[in-house]
């Protein structure tokens, strides 16, 4: 299947900001599916609201572009009505993290067979730049003029304590990378994080002196490495790429059919 | 001092002038700019109070519910799906009768997903004992705070501000701010009496069991029905500390003469009134009833200032789906059944996700009721946009 047919090409051109981390996430996401040979109508996109949620309008799969930190739970109930469909829930840092944190844990908790991306600019883009649970400390946002004391979740680690059974990190620079993590992600039975750092240049940048789009890109290619590597070793600031859990556990909607089966042979 | 300035920042100067110890909230369009600006005014010290950042609008409620229940003067401000999020934080607010300020930025609520202004998500949260003032224009948003600390404290009620989103939080209009001296002669300093308090230790929002849950809710709307008397008498009172009418129960406009009331509230009210005008101009004589608390709701005030008034349009920018429009049915109910006979009561909906509400579309709304009485109608719907077998 061609990448234009997962389009929706009527809703184009997108309101993301020129430079954006989001639409290159979009991007990567659409080889992954390419390369799997998915058809559109086996995967379902769970969005809540965001610049991130956005996506969700601009692929031709089945939709539910739904509210604010509430995409995970949507997902789980059409999962578990469908579990042969393939569920995508790309969220951001606030919908992810702030307001959605709890069915964030709660969804990792139950190793349900979804894909989270978490779409991480540290900041709230489509309202104006306001700090995230993911700016962390020391940073700049329109609600932390004189800097942020509030320290970040690590994405990673959350997910991990969680309970998530696939997780990882990339960035929009590394679009390979991330496309192959996607595919990764989307194959593995059970629930995934994929953490991507996405640039949001219009508030972000603005508000840290980041720099433009490219320099921003140029930052996630410089202060990332590969997980394990010897750079991290000899400078732990560095943040780790790849892939940091991939288990096998048992899945919460295959778990069910069990309950189900039990259940039906007569107590 | 006459300051041309945003709806939202008139607000946050005078929400700061009243001098708050606690605001909390979140970020949501079109309220935002709002608690923005009362960040950076707090931020420049210019107000000592704690601004508190959370996660979700269920927390910025939560945060002013144990403030305000600590003794303190409390604020937060939302919109749309922020309001339905915090609703169970806000029916608490009114239970346990803590004076807490809330600001709506008047916005459609999802699905389909929708940024823009009307009024159904203030009328969700209608019957949650909150008083609800609604403002017409940005002078009036900004006055309306400064009563709204008055009447909560006086009453024991919090009171949420009703401003339609974008129309009048993001206009530029020229708005008399006061000095923080008058406001500060105005609004003496907060005497909680509702509070936890170490030298007294109580419990606030017990359990309540059928032997006295009833009882409660019937205190609660006996306090809301006898509000009405402190929201007039505060607007009476800043009309002579201010020297401008603000507030108070409703408004009237070439209500004399008029053979036919339109009856709505909002920002709504000033493209009416336009065409009143007009229509005064082709001797026509049609007037209006602004409702300006719509809870409580001007019951007796409606029925005294609509004697001998048959003709009656009520024009609103929220509906009850499956029933049909909420500001109609609580006019309908203010008129005793031996008199309701004979009113035509005929009612609109209007501008819902923001579709403008026209000169033209009102026009043709009087024109048609003074043909004959509108049991319901959108006004302004594109018929073209829906399917044959959904009309
Ligand atoms: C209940 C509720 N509260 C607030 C909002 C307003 N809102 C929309 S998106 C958003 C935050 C977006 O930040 P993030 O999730 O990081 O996504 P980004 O725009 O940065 O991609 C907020 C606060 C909302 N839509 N619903
Ligand atoms: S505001 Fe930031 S996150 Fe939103 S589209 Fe613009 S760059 Fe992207
Ligand atoms: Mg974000």
């Amino acid at each position: 299947m061609a990448i234009k047919d997962y389009i929706r090409e009527r809703f184009f051109p997108h309101i993301w900001c020129p430079g954006c981390g989001h639409g290159t996430v979009m991007n990567s996401l659409l080889r992954a599916l390419e390369s799997l040979g998915m058809s559109r109508n086996e995967i379902v996109m769970v969005s809540g609201i965001g610049c991130s949620s956005r996506i969700s309008g601009y692929v031709d799969f089945h939709t539910l572009h739904t509210i604010h930190g509430r995409a995970l739970a949507f997902a789980t109930g059409v999962k578990l009505s469908r579990p042969e469909l393939n569920l995508i829930v790309p969220m951001g840092d606030g919908d992810a993290l702030a307001i959605g944190g709890n069915h964030f844990i709660h969804a990792a908790r139950r190793n349900i067979d979804i894909t989270a991306i978490v779409m991480n600019n540290r900041i709230y883009g489509m309202t104006g730049g306001q700090f995230s649970p993911l700016s962390g400390y020391g940073t700049m946002a329109t609600t932390a003029p004189y800097s942020n004391i509030d320290h970040a979740f690590d994405t990673v680690e959350l997910a991990i304590a969680a309970g998530a059974t696939f997780v990882a990190r990339s960035t929009s620079y590394h679009v390979k990378q991330l496309s192959k993590i996607l595919r990764d992600a989307i194959l593995h039975e059970g629930f995934s994080v994929v953490e991507v750092l996405s640039q949001c240049p219009t508030y972000f940048g603005r508000k840290n002196r980041a720099g433009s789009a490219v320099d921003m890109m140029e930052q996630y290619k410089n202060d990332t490495t590969p997980i394990g590597s010897k750079a991290k070793k000899e400078n732990p600031d560095l943040i780790e790429r790849g892939i940091f859990v991939q288990k096998e556990m048992p899945e919460y909607c295959r778990e069910y059919d069990k309950i189900i089966e039990k259940a039906m042979k007569g107590n | 001092m006459l300051k041309q300035i945003e709806g939202s920042f008139a607000v946050a100067e005078m929400v700061a002038m009243c001098r708050p110890n606690v605001i909390s909230a979140y970020p949501i369009t079109p309220q935002t700019h709002i608690v923005e600006e009362l960040s950076v005014i707090v931020g420049k010290g210019q107000l000592d109070a704690e601004f508190v950042n959370v996660e979700s609008e269920f927390s910025a409620a939560s945060v002013v519910l144990g403030a305000s229940a600590a003794g303190a003067r409390a604020y937060t401000a939302t919109s749309s799906q922020g309001l339905l999020l915090m609703s169970e934080v806000v029916y608490c607010i009114a239970g346990m009768r803590l004076p807490i300020v809330m600001t709506c930025a008047n916005r459609a609520i999802s699905a389909p997903l929708s940024i823009w202004n009307d009024q159904q998500d203030s009328m969700a949260l209608r019957d949650a004992g909150w008083i609800q003032l609604h403002a017409e224009d940005n002078q009036e948003a900004s006055d309306l705070h400064v009563q709204a600390f008055k009447i909560a404290e006086k009453t024991s009620l919090p009171v949420m501000v009703c401003m339609d989103g974008f129309i009048l939080t993001h206009a530029f209009e020229p708005v008399d701010l006061p000095e923080p001296k008058e406001v500060d002669a105005f609004l003496p300093p907060f005497k909680p009496t509702n509070i936890v308090d170490p030298r007294w230790p109580r419990g606030i929002g017990l359990f309540a069991d059928p032997r006295f849950y009833h009882e409660t809710r019937y205190i609660l709307h006996r306090a809301m029905e006898k509000s009405g008397k402190t929201i007039k008498a505060v607007s009476a009172e800043f009309a002579k500390s201010f020297g401008r009418e603000s507030g108070g129960f409703i408004k009237t406009y070439n209500l004399k003469d008029a053979d036919l009331v339109i009856i709505s509230m909002g920002s709504v009210v000033g493209t009416i009134k336009d065409l009143i005008d007009e229509f005064a101009e082709e001797g026509k004589k049609v007037g209006l009833l602004q409702i300006c608390s719509y809870r409580p709701f001007p019951r007796k005030e409606i029925y005294d200032a609509l004697k001998g008034k048959m003709n009656i349009v009520v024009l609103e920018k929220s509906i009850s789906l499956g029933r049909g429009g909420i500001l109609a049915s609580d006019v309908r109910w203010s008129f005793p059944r031996a008199d309701k006979k004979d009113r035509n009561i005929s009612s609109f909906i209007a501008g819902l996700g923001g579709r403008n509400i026209t000169k033209d579309d009102l026009r043709y709304m009087v024109e048609k009721v003074k043909k004959e009485p509108v049991e319901l109608e959108f006004l302004g719907l594109n018929k073209d946009l829906i399917a044959k077998k959904d009309l």
